[in-house]
């Protein structure tokens, strides 16, 4: 049985504690984590961007990580969601697009994977704060992962969950689009940020450190003192505690 | 004729217009006031109606089989309307178009034109075309003739005149009254009401859209609000009615499924105030309605998407503006900033669509994070986040990529390629950030990083990324590794067997 981790390029470069949070709750679930070093990045600011050809070189690292795996997870529902596309981008290589297809079947975003496939939804985990949940858009609206984050939050012991105003928003990260049309992505990271400070939440939590660089940058550079969590992060830190 | 405001002139970039309405303080509130009251109506009369899902469905599955056999439709239609009565024309270009219904217009002898609310007229810019040979043309729905009034065009599918608010139009429609108007929206609709009554009665042609053109019996469906639609389509002696050519649908059965579909999504209305079945002109024992009544079916790049594997569902949209009030960009920036006819996520796809020139259109697709709020609204779920994607690439492929962009995107491809590579590049940029980083962010205005560092600060990268990390961690693993249960693990293994789950998404 092979359970290996996607870890995402963001997170292997900036923020490696996500991965390292799951894999520590994963190995007390009896899930003993493999990672394939050849992996990069799914190839998904390419494919965003139209350089498909781009998008197919990265993409096949990742088809060659998983090739032996039995289940891939990631910290990632937009990544997870991204090996989706594989098969439009594979559609006129027989081989890759059976490949394409086997690792679509076989991945999961975290909270999937620990709710659906391990069927957990309390590590028994004490977070004592009020926290608010940011759905990122492709993890809820595409990939369809709306509840699982919202029973593992439940089955933490202290938290005050706290409902996000228009929580479904995108908070306008988008990839390049953040860097091609920065004025109108700054305009929905500061919208999004201020329905973060309505809630007064201490933590503000989520399944996609793209989304989360996004808010936490902009609650930053207005100096707001939000904590800002992957969910893995958030369950590992109270698991510690409780 | 109507006392026209001077136009302002529109910047060439999606990014100069959207600047200029972001700095739009009254246009920002009066259109988030107005997407947020119309999307969560649509929220509460879709929820409240139950099924949605199913609906959305049987709604594409309409219009896909129509779009599939629009030929077959299409004639069945025009033969059925023929039979009416009605005299159909079908025009290919704009032109077409603007040609025939001026025509009529000449040989009606008309002075003046009353119209009710019709996107096509738009793309057509008809009413200039109108003017142009001395015939007034009035725009009697509330929002169209207050756009009309301001020399505008309309800025969303539905409410034309939805940056606005209602100080501003209260300060347009004083300058139509000749005295001050207060901005209470009963004084105002009360004004516009008196006014275009008798515009109604003076008229010589009465022109509508149409929101659905029935197959089986040659009839015209339109939904409305205020009653415009109906004076226009039974007071004037002549009648054009402008639809585009995928207007159709095959049975009135099947306007039960659009009409549950479209009031609700536009409006969160379970149904419109009005909703008025036209089938041929005025008969020997009917009290009105017109005498002579013309249908002008247009094409004007519409058929170009069929057989479009990428975009021939486009032709599937029914023109309720679902997908304009979820857009969180259009929520921002308004529709004018999209540039053309149609705006919001609709409009970036189908304006490059219909001039057929998605290579060369602006940078309006990029004006969109994909965030995928579009296509959960859209009523026949056409994946317009999908066909945004679409028409990026089409445009790198021509070539037509901006040339910096192109040199990033071929670095990342070849970096990422590679996992050595990857580890070299971040190695690299650990010793790059010491110039720029301080307690762990960059708050840099320069390069790549001077739009995203005017609204935010950059992390930095971690001291060791994670594939550096690993061997470690792994070992430190062991110690916490548990035994799983034993049930948990047959499940598992059963899962494995099977190659994992099947679909695992939403986006069907």
């Amino acid at each position: 049985m092979k359970v290996s981790l996607f870890i995402t390029c963001l997170s292997d470069a900036i923020y490696p504690r996500v991965g390292e949070a799951m894999a520590r709750i994963l190995a007390r679930q009896g899930v003993k984590l493999d990672f394939p070093k050849v992996q990069t990045c799914c190839g998904q600011p390419a494919y965003n961007s139209g350089y498909w050809d781009e998008a197919r070189k990265t993409a096949r690292t990742i088809l060659a990580a998983f090739r032996d795996s039995d289940f891939v997870v990631s910290p990632s529902g937009s990544c997870t969601y991204m090996v989706h596309h594989y098969e439009e981008l594979f559609k006129d290589e027989p081989e890759a697009l059976r490949e394409a297809r086997e690792l679509r079947s076989k991945t999961y975003e975290f909270t999937q994977f620990l709710v659906q496939v391990l069927g957990v939804t309390d590590i028994g985990a004490r977070f004592p704060h009020k926290v608010t949940y940011h759905p990122s858009c492709h993890g809820s609206r595409l990939l369809g992962v709306k509840e699982e984050p919202l029973e593992l939050l439940r089955g933490v012991d202290g938290l005050q969950l706290v409902p996000l105003p228009f929580a479904e928003d995108c908070c306008g990260f988008g990839g390049t689009f953040a860097v091609k049309m920065a004025d109108i992505s700054g305009a929905m990271v500061t919208e999004k940020a201020d329905h973060v400070k309505e809630t007064e939440a201490e933590v503000l939590v989520g399944l996609d450190m793209a989304c989360l660089m996004n808010i936490a940058g902009n609650l930053r550079r207005r100096g707001e003192p939000v904590r800002v969590l992957h969910l893995a992060e958030l369950l590992e830190e109270g698991a510690r505690v409780g | 004729m109507i006392k026209e405001q001077a136009k302002p002139a529109q910047p060439d970039t999606v990014r100069e217009r959207a600047g200029l309405a972001l700095n739009d303080e009254f246009l920002r509130q009066a259109v988030k006031f107005t997407t947020e009251r119309l999307r969560s109506g649509k929220k509460a009369a879709s929820e409240a109606h139950g099924h949605w899902d199913e609906w959305r469905e049987q709604g594409r599955q309409i219009r896909l089989h129509t779009i599939a056999h629009l030929d077959y439709y299409l004639n069945l239609f025009a033969d059925n309307a023929r039979a009416n009565g009605v005299q159909v024309h079908f025009a290919s270009t704009a032109e077409e178009a603007v040609s025939l219904s001026l025509a009529i217009a000449e040989s009606a002898g008309a002075r003046s034109v009353v119209k009710s609310k019709s996107m096509v007229t738009e793309e057509l810019h008809l009413n200039h075309a109108l003017e142009s040979i001395g015939v007034e043309a009035v725009e009697t729905d509330l929002g169209e003739y207050i756009i009309q009034l301001a020399g505008e065009t309309p800025s969303h599918i539905i409410i034309p005149a939805i940056h606005k608010n209602r100080y501003q139009i209260a300060e347009l429609l004083s300058a139509e009254a000749g005295e001050t108007l207060p901005p209470d929206t009963t004084i105002l609709a009360g004004f516009v009401r008196r006014k275009l009554r008798e515009k109604f009665l003076e008229a010589d042609i009465g022109m509508t859209g149409c929101n659905f053109a029935i197959a089986e019996t040659g009839s015209m469906v339109l939904f409305e609000n205020e009653g415009n639609a109906r004076m226009v389509s039974t007071v004037p002696k002549t009648q054009i009615t402008l639809m585009g050519m995928e207007r159709i649908i095959p049975s009135w059965e099947d306007l039960e499924t659009m009409a549950t579909l479209l009031p609700r999504s536009a409006t969160g209305q379970r149904l419109t105030v009005y909703m008025s079945g036209i089938t041929g002109p005025k008969r020997a024992d009917d009290a009105d309605g017109p005498e002579e009544m013309h249908l002008i079916i247009l094409d004007n790049g519409r058929s170009n998407q069929l057989g479009d594997p990428e975009f021939q569902e486009l032709l599937n949209c029914i023109r309720c503006g679902a997908c304009l009030n979820a857009c969180p960009v259009y929520r921002h920036i308004g529709g004018h900033a999209y540039g053309g006819t149609y705006s919001g996520p609709i409009g970036a796809v189908l304006t490059p669509a219909l001039k057929s020139n998605v290579a060369e259109w602006d940078d309006i697709a990029s004006a969109s994070s994909l965030c995928g709020a579009c296509y959960e609204a859209c009523p026949v779920k056409i994946p317009l986040h999908d066909m945004l994607v679409s028409l990026r690439r089409r445009k790198v492929e021509a070539g037509r990529a901006d040339a910096l962009e192109t040199l990033g995107m071929k670095g990342f491809g070849a970096v990422a390629g590679r996992a050595g590579l990857m580890g070299a590049a971040l190695g690299a940029g650990r010793l790059g950030q010491r110039l720029v980083a301080r307690g762990g962010e960059i708050r840099l205005r320069l390069g790549p990083l001077k739009g995203w560092n005017k609204y935010r600060v950059t992390p930095t990268l971690a001291k060791q990324p994670f594939r550096k990390r690993w061997s470690t961690l792994e070992q430190e693993l062991t110690g916490e590794l548990r035994e799983m249960d034993p049930a948990v693990k047959n499940r598992l293994e059963e899962l494995a067997r099977r190659g994992g789950r099947k679909g695992g998404d939403s986006h069907g």
